[in-house]
């Protein structure tokens, strides 16, 4: 188990030096990683510091973010499909998002960006929660999930057309796709304080949730408060979701894939899913954000479209999987 | 019909023709913000009926306080055939559509290319002066003298880019690009091989150390093609030089943008 993590840990951490080496300014790795630690050339040390170090950076902690809320609101749920993105948290994030950015508020105070895109993904996971009921049956999980993105979506499009700016609309596919491409400091500095505190409460449901795959019952009769645990879950998944998708707009499929990979490598406890899956998301994104570097890297290909070609897959496979068992 | 064969006959071999009364379109109507301040230059007092709503934005163009003393049109075919033009004044990019229902319409309609070098800016004068029936010889000589006048340009010359929304950047062959060198800057997007412009990705640019980043005014709202200008990479970089309407299109005034520009460079 402890060498699952390592092993993720370890590939992660080689992720995130390719993410930080690679760029359209093609730098050899020895001086960039010089300039990155000693400062000694000035301009190379600003794109290091100021361009590559932000986007590695974001890459993990957005993967991490996704993976880790992923494998929570599957565990919670005990359902294989739940994801941020299907089940409209990242659509409703993104709309709390352009919401703050157009009116202002983002600009006005910069906490107010992902306290928006927070409180449009509590909104939704806690309308999922309800719609769905305590057991969350697949059919209305997705169903629910689908309304919701699609209201989400149409909402985000909307505040978007209307912006007086001639280039908001382009951006549509910006909140629906999520990308990486030119972000800042000033946006690791404001998606981080909420990604620790989501991480902290969502790492703590871990033995909830294994006291949850013996049943309700069962798990209230040993002492978990399924309250109180719903709403930690509720709080930790708005607060990473947000956090995230205020800065890098909505990535699919990531909190889907990662958990899948690995549920089998930790038995199928869903406490022990928690970490790993946070760790495989992280891979996860870092690869992605390579890959769309590499790929296309005057394009500025949205993160999104990579990781749905990846996710979607496993999404079918889960669909059949779960028409075999049931029928 | 024979008389505009004619004309464009005797052009055509280089004769300069008087300003015929007769022939001269004597309701015009330009629906393109470029047309629009070339033929607000050019025209007759009264002759130019409606210009594109556009061209009464001081953002935009140079010649808004002209413009907003006619009545403004929105490019919809339906207004513009109701003002009884006998001549269209349209660019390239147009609406095809509503250009193409116009001719059906039976209305004259003269298109435009957009301006990208020196030389295309007196081409449109000189056209423009024919189709309106004016004479644009002067407008073209006093915009060849100013050029003549201008300083030399410093040496080493300094380097420059324009940078955008979406990180695009003008190259040497358009009409940004034609400012930026005849104000005696080298343009960082001709040294990546961009020639008309394209995309400049943030740690290209600063790799490149140039010494002056030209933007242009930010849009209201906000958008993520923007927000690249703000990053703080970008901030200590080099100083910045704002662009205006004066860059826009292809009138004398880009005098006015390289002078501007000039003086950015003296430090």
């Amino acid at each position: 188990m402890s060498r699952l993590l390592l092993a993720l840990s370890l590939l992660v951490a080689a992720l995130f030096t390719a993410s930080l080496l690679i760029g359209p300014a093609r730098v050899p790795p020895l001086p960039s990683l010089h300039a990155l630690f000693t400062g000694n050339d000035p301009m190379l040390t600003l794109v290091m510091r100021e361009v590559r170090l932000p986007r590695a950076l974001l890459g993990l902690m957005v993967g991490a973010a996704l993976g880790l809320s992923g494998a929570a609101l599957q565990g919670f749920l005990r359902n294989p499909l739940a994801e941020p993105g299907l089940i409209g948290a990242s659509g409703a994030a993104a709309l709390g998002a352009v919401l703050a950015i157009q009116t202002g508020l983002a600009a006005a105070f910069p906490l107010g960006l992902p306290l928006a895109a927070l409180a449009g993904a509590m909104a939704s996971v806690a309308l999922i929660l309800l719609l769905a009921g305590p057991r969350g049956g697949a059919l209305t999980l997705i169903l629910a999930g689908v309304a919701l993105s699609a209201l989400a979506g149409a909402a985000t499009s909307l505040v978007l057309n209307l912006s007086p700016n001639p280039f908001a609309a382009n951006e549509i596919i910006f909140w629906m796709m999520g990308s990486l491409a030119d972000r800042s400091l000033l946006h690791v500095g404001i998606a981080l304080p909420f990604m620790i505190a989501g991480g902290a409460l969502l790492l703590s449901l871990g033995p909830g949730l294994q006291a949850l795959t013996l049943g309700e019952d069962a798990a209230a009769s040993s002492g978990i408060r399924m309250g109180a645990l719903r709403w930690r879950l509720v709080l930790g998944v708005a607060a990473m979701v947000g956090a995230a998708t205020a800065v890098a707009g909505a990535i699919g499929f990531v909190g889907l894939a990662a958990p899948h990979v690995l549920r089998r490598a930790v038995g199928g406890s869903p406490a022990r899913l928690l970490p790993a899956s946070a760790l495989g998301g992280a891979a996860l994104v870092l690869a992605a954000d390579i890959a769309v570097r590499l790929l296309m890297p005057d394009r500025d290909l949205k993160l999104g479209v990579l990781t749905a070609l990846v996710g979607t897959p496993f999404f079918l496979h889960l669909i059949l999987r779960m028409r075999r068992e049931g029928a | 019909m024979v008389g505009r064969g004619l004309r464009a006959a005797a052009l055509a071999c280089g004769l300069a023709l008087p300003a015929a009364a007769g022939d001269a379109p004597a309701r015009v109507v330009s629906m393109n913000l470029c047309t629009d301040q070339l033929a607000l230059m050019l025209a007759a007092p009264g002759q130019l009926v409606s210009v594109s709503a556009l061209s009464q934005d001081p953002r935009a163009s140079v010649m808004a306080a002209e413009a907003q003393a006619l009545p403004p049109n929105h490019g919809l075919a339906e207004e513009i055939f109701l003002l009884r033009p006998d001549l269209v004044l349209a660019g390239r990019f147009s609406s095809p559509a509503t250009l193409d229902m116009l001719r059906r319409l039976g209305l004259r309609v003269e298109t435009f290319d957009p301006e990208s070098t020196l030389d295309d800016i007196r081409a449109n004068l000189r056209r423009m002066g024919e189709v309106l029936g004016r004479d644009a010889t002067r407008t073209i000589a006093q915009f060849d003298a100013d050029l003549a006048a201008l300083p030399p340009p410093a040496t080493p010359r300094p380097r420059a880019a324009s940078y955008g929304a979406n990180s695009y950047a003008e190259g040497p062959d358009s009409l940004a690009g034609q400012i930026i060198a005849a104000a005696g800057f080298t343009n960082i997007a001709a040294e990546r091989g961009l020639s008309f412009g394209g995309t400049l990705p943030l740690e290209v640019l600063m790799l490149a150390s140039p010494d002056l980043i030209l933007r242009g005014a930010p849009y209201p709202g906000a958008s993520r093609a923007e927000a690249v200008l703000d990053h703080p990479g970008l901030r200590h970089l080099a100083p910045q030089h704002r662009t205006d309407r004066d860059w826009v299109c292809g009138t004398p005034r880009i005098l006015h943008a390289i002078t501007d520009l000039q003086k950015a460079a003296a430090p």
